[in-house]
């Protein structure tokens, strides 16, 4: 009899793969991407579509290009994921080659050029974000509003949403408008109270969109902590961080600043926290160094969305802290059984 | 019966228990197998040494191999039978390889040997009751065999707060130690107290998860019984509960700290297997010759526990379990997460085998293909010990062992709990495993390298040390002898050769001593440096051998040195003494040459011949002492030779005195210059022969050059041996001083050579002794100089001693005496001065020039001396003549 020889241990948890782990958090999205169909029409979802078809794409081009197996790779759905979370990113009527350029730019750039899964520095759905955003300014800015504000009083068709992805949707404006951050941000020196008045996008019917979307997001992220593919750590760090910068400008400047509960259910706040600042590859290791970053990423967001240039700050928050990710690591690594303290940095030749 | 309060541990793993499968069967015995192995190395340690041959008869329980040192253990016969073999059989190991065993058939009939339970173990004194646990070969039977006795010992370091039963067994599918508890619930309690009573801990607390109530049921209820003060701390299940450090942390909430042991802060672990094997070895007087392990695995028909002999093969109770050998797939030696797989079922039960897991391919498939880390932290959720496992594979990676170690690395239990878990399959402990291993390479190899660098560095210094003290000596000999020199040459004309040669004497007998001091010190060295090579070829210390070799060569080199040196030493000195008229007989010192140059010869040869031998073998110590006799005789009979060969010439040359000179001389001079290229070139060849020891070519090259310098040496003998002849006494005198102004001459040019060397180096390493070596260099350049005018002006020597030569065979006329004696004074007087101003010159080039001008003033009268003493000394030819005639 040939006996196997390996090493121990000789058992695996059962069923648990990366691909499991990438498909948990695809299905997770599922109750966000419902909402923003509910509420914003079919565009999300062709969205990912194109997005898919354009990652696998990609992918498989890069894998065949770097002599790698293709399916083996393609099966580990990293790169599904990928394509899901620009999709939901995205605007619903944002043109199909913004998708496609997104997506591309974050499969071949900012993850098989820095050696494919596991190995990027940096989120390469925020990447490929990032890039469309700085690119293609004023797509990426056109959101469809809820409908009981817009103009044309309902929200796209299914066929509406293919034509304003793949041709041009001639009465695109009637169906978009800003969004409660984007006209958050341009209330220039309206006090608050004033501006929740008269600007439509800050109208309840807008807020409370954007609330439910956030609200099923934060439903997904639950899932994920339950079924333990994520710590709670990054969310909550985030959350809070995001929540008490927030609170504190609040406190200071309640006439022009935004209370904490609106930061937290506009705009990517929750997406941002359980799908996008979770990635593990680019982000912290330890328990500790999650919630450093998390905090880092909620204190960004809400210095982008309060002083930078753009209404929302997830993208650019994510990114910054990837940059940070391994110094963060190496001042945040955990207390070792048998040892008095953690260790701090990378003072080697100085063990305890 | 109390509870004890329980603690947590960070991690760990709910894999699936499978524990009911082994549970079904109850207790099994298989029976007999045709042959025991025992392995001599069950244990952590030294392996035991076999008290029995092939062919003896044993009983059950006799012991048969004895403990090898302080960590090692006692085995004894499981069965009563005959030594079949002692062979090399494979056993049950990670490493797959093969062990020296005991190999027992059984004669089925199981007749005890003599049991002896320990009485009053509890007033005896508690090394005795350790040594007589040694003797009944208990080790830790958790896994790591441990000597119990060893493990005990240690616990007294501190005083004891926790002593801990280790009954977690948290590894799934194996439930040995639950049926153990089960079984022998009140031997394993008696075991606990008697080993209490060794060690009196605070507490003593049995740790068992609540997966096994049947078998804490069956405790509680033995210790209520016997009202115990044990205290039994149901743990909750969790992998790995049982490892020592995390059991630790469950039942006292303390950490071991890192790279020390449960004893050190007072705790110490027992399993529950060995505090049973205590039982039996204290009240029952029964050696540990069984276990009880566990068969399981779904290729088992039969799952169980079974008390099995120590030495049964695997394949035997697999048989009892009936195995379904179709569908073996994997053969794991212990659990499933910490186990190792084995190649074949030919292996046997050890002290150590708790678990024998015979899978399917079902039941434990091939690991899935290794997929990217996606730094999901799952691992790090797992890991008892609070690693961070991602970090650590990816040090691993990347073999950045500074970074792995930094990040705790050896703080891994290797429990697999990282691997378990991984969405990757990464190997994670394997890849722990190499990079442990490669640090500890790394570790061992820096070790050594600090330790070559220190011994270079420290042998650098030495030489360093020795060549600054060998040129002080040098400087303060040449300072010495150039002094005397002077003062020889100022005597030389007032008094009669004989002092003169008995003053030059002088010095060179002083220079003689102290080299042969040096000579001694040195061949001391020499010896110490063979006997430390000797002792590092034993120990195998293949570096220390290098430098040793490097070592004892320069020795060699040195003492080869200062021989040469206290031979020419010793040949001036003669000399000088023969110079004097008292002459020493030529024939017998002429056989006596002869005999020393035989010796030398064969001892030589002798030597050549050992060191052949030696580079045949270098590790043979007989022949090294041998070689080392050799050389010492070849030393003695070289400076014996030398001693005589420099006798010999000189004792021949006083008597005669006064005949044609210069073609033999010219001759002589020739035949030296023959003999020191041939030294030369014999010593290179020597040298090259050294490096490569067994090139024939080189030796026969040697033995030329030995050959040709022999006969060059003869040649040179019988020359000098006649030019004393040939030449009147004074010349020879005279011919001695400048002889040795030129050796003083070549010395000092050696010395200016050598600082100039020692300046380089210096100026090279930016020593700060670089201005006393410069002012050395100077000293020794000036000097150089100096001793190169007197010896271009060999005439002032030679022409002063040849009169004063010449006087006492010159007693023709009393006026011509006088008038001679007075012009000699004039010479003197004036080489006297040249003297002084070519040092005054030497002293001070700067006032070179007036100098100058009186040297040649003090010259122009010595030579008008010199020219006045010619005629003096034409008018007394036909005397000396005479003279000549008469003897």
């Amino acid at each position: 009899m040939a006996l196997l020889r390996v090493t121990s241990p000789h058992t695996q948890r059962a069923g648990r793969r990366t691909s499991w782990v990438m498909l948990m958090v695809i299905l997770a999205t599922v109750p966000g991407i419902a909402m923003q169909t509910w509420l914003f029409g079919w565009g999300t979802i062709i969205n990912i579509v194109i997005a898919a078809i354009a990652a696998l794409a990609s992918e498989a081009l890069i894998l065949s290009i770097r002599r790698r197996a293709v399916a083996f790779f393609l099966k580990d759905y990293s790169a599904l994921l990928t394509a899901v979370l620009l999709g939901i990113a995205l605007p619903p009527t944002v043109a199909w080659w913004v998708t496609v350029t997104a997506v591309a730019f974050a499969i071949i750039f900012a993850k098989q050029l820095y050696g494919g899964l596991g190995n990027n520095p940096f989120n390469p759905a925020m990447v490929g974000y990032a890039i469309v955003l700085v690119s293609f300014p004023v797509p990426m800015t056109q959101w469809v509003g809820a409908h009981e504000l817009l103009s044309s009083g309902a929200i796209p068709t299914f066929s509406q949403s293919l034509q304003a992805i793949f041709q041009h949707l001639p009465n695109i404006d009637s169906y978009t408008m800003a969004t409660p951050l984007d006209a958050f941000k341009h209330k220039n020196e309206l006090p608050s109270a004033e501006a929740f008045n008269t600007i439509d996008a800050l109208q309840t019917a807008s807020l409370n969109s954007w609330l439910w979307i956030n609200g099923a997001y934060l439903l997904g992220g639950v899932m994920l902590l339950w079924l333990r593919v994520i710590t709670w750590h990054t969310p909550a760090a985030l959350l809070a961080a995001l929540a008490a910068i927030a609170g504190a400008f609040y406190l200071i400047d309640p006439s022009h600043a935004a209370t904490p509960l609106f930061h937290l259910t506009t705009g990517a706040a929750m997406f941002g926290a359980f799908f996008i600042a979770t990635d593990p590859v680019s982000s912290c290791t330890s328990n500790r160094g999650k919630l450093v970053y998390g905090a880092g990423i909620g204190i960004l967001i809400y210095i982008i969305r309060t002083w930078g240039g753009y209404p929302d700050g997830v993208a650019f928050g994510v990114l910054l802290m990837n940059f940070a990710a391994p110094l963060i690591d190496y001042y945040t690594q955990p207390r070792t059984y048998g040892h008095q303290k953690a260790k701090k940095g990378l003072k080697i030749g100085e063990d305890n | 019966m109390q509870t004890a309060t329980v603690f947590s541990f960070h991690g760990g793993i709910h894999p699936p228990e499978n524990k009911a499968q082994s549970l079904r069967l109850p207790l099994g015995r298989p029976s007999l197998p045709n042959e025991l192995i025992l392995p001599l190395g069950q244990h952590i340690g030294q392996s035991s040494r076999p008290l029995i041959n092939v062919g003896d008869k044993v009983l059950k329980g006799q012991t048969i191999a004895i403990n090898n040192g302080f960590l090692s253990s006692f085995l004894h016969a499981p069965t009563s039978g005959t030594i079949k073999a002692i062979e090399e059989r494979p056993i049950a190991h990670p490493s797959g390889l093969s062990d020296v065993c005991i190999v027992i058939t059984p004669d089925g009939e199981e007749q005890w040997d003599t049991l002896t339970p320990l009485q009053h173990w509890n007033t005896l004194s508690k090394t005795d009751v350790l040594a007589y646990l040694a003797e009944m070969g208990i080790v830790g039977m958790g896994g790591a065999g441990f000597p119990t006795q060893v493990k005990l010992q240690g616990a007294h370091k501190h005083p004891l707060t926790h002593f801990i039963i280790n009954a977690a067994e948290c590894e799934p599918y194996i439930t040995a130690d639950d049926m153990l508890i089960r079984e022998k619930t009140i031997e394993l309690v008696l075991g606990i107290e008697a080993l209490q009573h060794l060690v009196e801990a605070e507490q003593v607390i049995i740790g068992i998860e609540d997966n096994k109530p049947t078998a804490i049921a069956e405790l509680n209820k033995v210790l209520s019984d016997r009202l115990s003060t044990i205290q039994v701390a149901v743990v909750p299940t969790k992998y790995p509960s049982g490892g020592e450090k995390q059991l630790i942390q469950l039942i006292t909430g303390k950490e071991v700290p890192s790279g020390q042991y449960p004893a050190d802060i007072g705790i110490l672990c027992q399993n529950v297997g060995t505090c049973v094997a205590v039982h039996d070895a204290i009240f029952l007087g029964k050696p540990l010759i069984s276990r009880f392990t566990t068969l399981t695995g779904d290729v088992l028909k039969a799952p169980q526990n079974v008390e099995v002999l120590l030495g049964t093969p695997i394949s035997h109770l697999l048989d009892y379990a009936e195995n379904d050998s179709k569908k073996l797939k994997r053969l794991v030696m212990g659990g499933p997460m910490m186990g190792f797989t084995l190649d074949s079922a030919n292996v046997p039960i050890v002290k150590t085998s708790n678990c024998v897991l015979a899978a399917s391919k079902k039941e434990l498939p091939q690991p899935a293909p290794e997929q990217a880390c996606i730094r999901c932290g799952m691992c790090e959720q797992a890991c008892p010990a609070s690693l961070l496992p991602q970090q650590l594979l990816w040090f691993s990676k990347s073999q950045e062992l500074e970074k792995a170690e930094h990040y705790n690395l050896f703080d891994c239990i290797e429990c697999g709990a990282c691997s378990y878990v991984c969405p990757s399959s990464i190997p994670l402990v394997q890849y722990y495993r190499h990079t442990k291993s490669s640090i500890r390479e790394a570790r061992e190899a820096a070790v050594k390298s600090d330790l070559a660098k220190q011994r270079f560095e420290a042998r650098k210094a030495r030489q360093d040390a020795e060549a600054a003290e060998k040129e002080a000596k040098r400087v303060a000999r040449q300072k010495a002898s150039a002094n005397k020199t002077t003062d020889g040459k100022k005597v030389a004309p007032k008094v009669t050769p004989a002092t003169a040669a008995a003053a030059t004497a002088t010095p060179a007998g002083d220079d003689s001593k102290k080299l042969k001091i040096d000579l001694a010190i040195a061949k001391t060295k020499l010896k110490k440096l063979q006997k430390q090579l000797l002792a590092a070829q034993e120990s195998e210390h293949t570096e220390e051998i290098g430098t040793l070799q490097l070592q004892a060569n320069e020795q060699e080199k040195a003492v080869a040195l200062l021989e040469e040196q206290l031979a020419k030493v010793e040949e001036q000195l003669t000399k000088a003494v023969a110079s004097a008229p008292a002459a020493s007989p030529k024939a017998p010192a002429s056989d006596e040459l002869k005999k020393a140059k035989v010796d030398v010869a064969l001892s030589g040869t002798k030597l050549k011949k050992t060191q052949k031998q030696l580079a045949e073998s270098p590790d043979d110590a007989e022949l090294q002492a041998k070689v080392a006799g050799f050389e010492k005789e070849l030393a003695d009979a070289q400076a014996r030779l030398s001693k005589l060969a420099a006798d010999a010439p000189a004792s021949s040359t006083a008597p005669k005195a006064a005949a044609p000179k210069a073609a033999v001389s010219d001759e002589l001079k020739k035949a030296k210059v023959d003999v020191a290229l041939l030294g030369v070139k014999l010593k290179k060849t020597q040298k090259q022969l050294a490096d490569a020891p067994d090139d024939s070519e080189l030796q026969a090259k040697v033995a030329g050059f030995e050959k040709e310098l022999g006969e060059a040496q003869a040649r040179l003998a019988t020359l000098t041996s006649q030019a004393p002849v040939a030449q009147p006494a004074a010349t020879a005198s005279a011919g001695d001083e400048l002889k040795k102004l030129k050796i003083d001459t070549a010395i000092a040019k050696a010395a200016v050579k050598k600082v100039e060397k020692a300046l380089k180096k210096a100026e090279d390493l930016n020593s700060p002794e670089l201005d006393t070596i410069r002012q050395q260099l100077q000293d020794a350049q000036k000097r150089a100089d100096d001793l190169e005018k007197a010896l271009a002006n060999p005439t002032t020597v030679a022409s002063s001693a040849a009169p004063a030569a010449s006087a006492p065979a010159s007693d023709e006329t009393a006026r011509n005496a006088e008038h001679i004696k007075k012009q000699k004074i004039a010479a003197a007087l004036a080489k006297a001065q040249i003297n002084k101003l070519n040092k005054r010159l030497a002293d001070s080039p700067q006032d070179a020039d007036s100098i100058q001008l009186e040297i040649t003033a003090a010259k122009q009268k010595q030579q008008d001396a010199e020219a006045q003493l010619t005629q003096l000394q034409a008018q007394l030819t036909p005397s000396q003549d005479n003279t000549q005639e008469n003897r």
